[in-house]
C-alpha cells in the first residue's frame, strides 16, 4: 500500500503541497498560454488534483528501481518511459476538459487555444512527474532510515529483555563449587549436616530458577529466598556471617522483581564477611513508607582486603533493573565510609496486581 | 628441600573456610607421610606459619580475608611447593606461571587430589624441576593483562605490611630489594624495581632514573641540577636524581 494513502492527514499535506504547482500552471496557461486568469484557473486546478493521483503511481516504479542497486541506463528508462505515459495521459485529459468546457458561453474557443499550449502541457507534466519521482525516493529514504531505527530499538528491547531474563536465572557458580566442597567435607564428619546442606541447596536452587520467569513476586517470597541463600552460607562461614533483620511486617505482602535482595545479600557476604578473618554483620531493613518500599541493607567490610573477581549478579545489576522496571520512580544508592559498605533501594510498593500507584492517577 | 628417609613432609593448609580445611586433612589422613604442621585460615597467618614453619608442601586457597592467595606466594618465595585449591577456574594459567605445582578445584575428587600430591611428592624430591628462583618476580607478572597492583604486600620476617599504590611516593632500587617511600616511612621489598614498574599503572608511575620510579602525583617540580641532569622534588619535600632518559620520559609525558 502506498504510504501516503494509508494516511488522510498524509493525503491532505501531500493535496496541499500541489496547490502551488497548480497555482504555476495557471500561470503557464494565462501568461505565455494565452489563457484569461479565470480559464487558466479552471483548467490547471482539476488538473492539477488528478495529476497528484497520477504521480503517486510513481511509488511503483521507484519501489522496483532501488537508488543503490539500478544501473543507470534502466533508471533513466524507467522513469522517462514513465513519465512520457503519464505525461501523456496527462495531455489527453486536458484536451477532452477543454472540449468540454468549450461547450459553455465562458470558455468558447478554449479547446483550439489549449490544443497551441500542448507542448507547454506535455513539458509541464514530465517535470511534474519527474518531481514526485524524487519525491517518492526521499520518502523511501525516511520510510527505511525509520525501519532501520525500530529495528535497532526493537533489537536493543531484545537484548535487555534476555540480559533481564539471564539476571533473573543466574546463580553464581562459585557459590556452588565452595557449597558442594563444604558439603564434601560434611559427608564424612557429620552426614546428617550434609544432608541437610544438600536439601537447603536443592531448595535455594529450586528458588531462583523457579522465580526466574515471574516478573515480580510478594516481599516475603523473596525473603525466603535470602534466607534459604544463607543457610547455605551459614554452614559454610558458621559465626562469621551473622545476620540482623529488621523488615516492616506490612511490606512483606509488597510486589518486587524477583531477586532484588538476595544479590545484594549475597554481594555483603562475598565482598564483606568473606574478607573479614572475624567475619562481620550484615543488617537488612526494609520499611514501607507513603507508598514507598525502602530497603537498606548494610556490612562491614575490610577496606584494605585484596581485590575479588566480580560475579553473579552484582550491584549494576540490580541498579540497571530497577530502572528498566521503574523509570524515574527508583532510587539506587551505594555508599561506604570506613569499615562499612550500605545500599539503599526505594521502589513503589506495588499493588498485588502489579501497577504502581503513580499509573493509577495519570 | 629433598625429603630424606624417615622425614615427613612438613604441609600447612591455608583456607579461610574451616570446612574446606577439612576435606584436606581428611584427604592427607591417610598419608602417613605427611605431617600437617598448621592451618591457617587468612594470608598473614599463612606468611607467619611459613616463615617459622618452613613448610615443605602449602595447600593455599586464592581468595581469603587480608592477602590473596597470589600475594602469599609472592611473599613467601620459591621454597614451598604450593597447591592451588579454588573454587574459581579463572586463576589456572597465572598459577602455573608462579609455578604451583598444581591447581585443585573445588569440590575437590580424591583421583585428582592424590595425582596433585604425588606431583607435589615428585617436586620435593627433585623429580620435578624446582621452581626457577624469580617466581616472586613471575608472580609480580603474571597480573591479568590491563589490571595494574592497587597495593603492594611486603613481608618483614613472620609479619606482613600492605603499602596501597596510591600512598607509594616513589621506589628506590637498592640492591636485590626496592625501597618503598610511603607516609613516610620505607619498606624493603625483595624485588627488581624493573619488575615493580611492570606491575604498575604506567599512567601513574614513571621511572625516572634507573634506580628511581616516581608517583607522578608526588612530583611537584624538575629543576636543573649540575649539567645536563635534574632534581625532581616531590611535595615530601623528598629529591630524587632524574637521569637524562628519565627527563625525556618526564618531558613526553607532561607534553600529553
Amino acid at each position: 500500500m502506498h504510504p501516503i494513502l494509508t494516511q488522510l492527514r498524509r493525503l491532505v499535506f501531500y493535496l496541499f503541497g500541489w496547490i502551488p504547482l497548480a497555482a504555476m500552471l495557471t500561470y503557464l496557461l494565462a501568461v505565455p498560454g494565452g489563457l484569461t486568469w479565470w480559464q487558466a484557473g479552471a483548467v490547471a486546478f482539476p488538473l492539477c488534483l488528478l495529476y497528484a493521483f497520477v504521480c503517486l503511481a510513481a511509488w511503483y516504479p521507484c519501489l522496483a528501481t532501488p537508488l543503490d542497486r539500478s544501473s543507470v541506463p534502466r533508471f533513466l528508462f524507467t522513469h522517462v518511459i514513465g513519465a512520457v505515459v503519464a505525461s501523456a495521459l496527462w495531455v489527453l485529459v486536458a484536451r477532452s476538459l477543454g472540449r468540454m468546457l468549450s461547450g459553455s458561453s465562458e470558455f468558447r474557443g478554449i479547446d483550439s487555444r489549449l490544443s497551441e499550449d500542448l507542448p507547454l502541457l506535455f513539458g509541464t507534466g514530465v517535470l511534474l512527474y519527474l518531481l514526485a519521482v524524487g519525491f517518492h525516493y526521499v520518502l523511501l529514504a525516511v520510510e527505511a532510515s525509520r525501519q532501520a531505527e525500530a529495528r535497532v530499538m526493537q533489537a536493543s528491547l531484545l537484548a535487555r529483555d534476555a540480559e533481564l531474563r539471564a539476571l533473573k536465572a543466574q546463580v553464581n557458580p562459585h557459590f556452588l563449587f565452595n557449597s558442594l566442597n563444604s558439603i564434601s567435607a560434611l559427608t564424612a564428619s557429620d552426614p546428617a549436616r550434609a544432608r541437610e546442606m544438600c536439601i537447603l541447596l536443592g531448595d535455594f536452587l529450586r528458588r531462583t530458577l523457579g522465580l526466574g520467569e515471574k516478573p515480580s513476586i510478594p516481599l516475603a517470597e523473596e525473603m525466603s529466598l535470602v534466607h534459604a541463600f544463607l543457610a547455605v552460607e551459614k554452614i559454610r562461614y558458621g559465626d562469621r556471617l551473622r545476620m540482623e533483620e529488621a523488615i516492616d511486617p506490612s511490606a512483606l505482602d509488597a510486589e518486587v522483581p524477583p531477586l532484588l535482595l538476595q544479590p545484594l545479600v549475597e554481594n555483603a557476604v562475598v565482598h564483606g564477611v568473606a574478607n573479614l578473618v572475624e567475619g562481620g554483620w550484615i543488617r537488612l531493613a526494609v520499611e514501607r513508607r507513603n507508598g514507598l518500599l525502602e530497603i537498606a541493607i548494610e556490612n562491614q567490610f575490610d577496606p584494605e582486603a585484596p581485590r575479588r573477581q566480580r560475579n553473579g549478579v552484582g550491584l549494576v545489576n540490580v541498579r540497571q533493573r530497577l530502572e528498566a522496571r521503574y523509570p524515574g520512580h527508583a532510587s539506587f544508592l551505594a555508599t561506604s565510609i570506613g569499615d562499612r559498605f550500605r545500599v539503599a533501594i526505594s521502589v513503589p510498593a506495588q499493588a498485588e496486581d502489579g501497577r504502581l500507584p503513580q499509573e493509577k492517577t495519570s | 628441600m629433598t625429603t630424606g628417609e624417615g622425614r615427613r613432609i612438613r604441609t600447612l593448609i591455608v583456607d579461610d573456610e574451616d570446612l574446606a580445611r577439612q576435606v584436606l586433612r581428611e584427604f592427607l589422613s591417610s598419608h602417613s607421610e605427611i605431617e600437617i604442621v598448621a592451618e591457617c585460615a587468612n594470608g598473614f597467618e599463612a606468611v607467619k606459619s611459613v616463615a617459622e614453619r618452613k613448610p615443605d608442601l602449602v595447600f593455599l586457597d586464592i581468595q581469603m580475608p587480608k592477602l590473596d592467595g597470589f600475594e602469599v606466594l609472592e611473599l613467601i618465595g620459591p621454597g614451598p611447593a604450593v597447591i592451588f585449591v579454588t573454587a574459581y577456574d579463572t586463576f589456572a594459567i597465572r598459577a602455573f606461571e608462579v609455578h604451583a605445582v598444581d591447581y585443585l578445584l573445588k569440590p575437590i575428587g580424591t583421583s585428582r587430589f592424590e595425582a596433585a600430591l604425588e606431583r607435589a611428592k615428585q617436586r620435593l624430591s627433585g623429580q620435578l624441576p624446582p621452581p626457577p628462583v624469580q617466581a616472586m618476580e613471575l608472580a609480580a607478572a603474571a597480573r591479568p593483562p590491563q589490571q595494574y597492583l592497587d597495593r603492594i604486600p611486603v613481608r618483614d620476617g613472620a609479619s606482613v605490611f600492605i603499602v596501597p599504590v596510591a600512598k607509594l611516593d616513589y621506589a628506590e632500587a637498592q640492591d636485590d630489594y626496592v625501597a618503598l617511600a610511603s607516609q613516610g616511612k620505607k619498606h624493603l621489598k625483595q624485588q627488581t624495581i624493573s619488575s615493580l614498574e611492570a606491575s604498575l599503572d604506567p599512567s601513574r608511575f614513571l621511572r625516572i632514573h634507573r634506580s628511581y620510579l616516581v608517583n607522578l602525583e608526588r612530583v611537584t617540580k624538575i629543576e636543573p641540577y649540575g649539567k645536563d641532569s635534574y632534581v625532581a622534588v616531590l611535595s615530601t619535600g623528598a629529591q630524587l636524581p632524574v637521569s637524562r632518559a628519565g627527563h625525556a620520559r618526564l618531558r613526553a609525558f607532561l607534553d600529553r
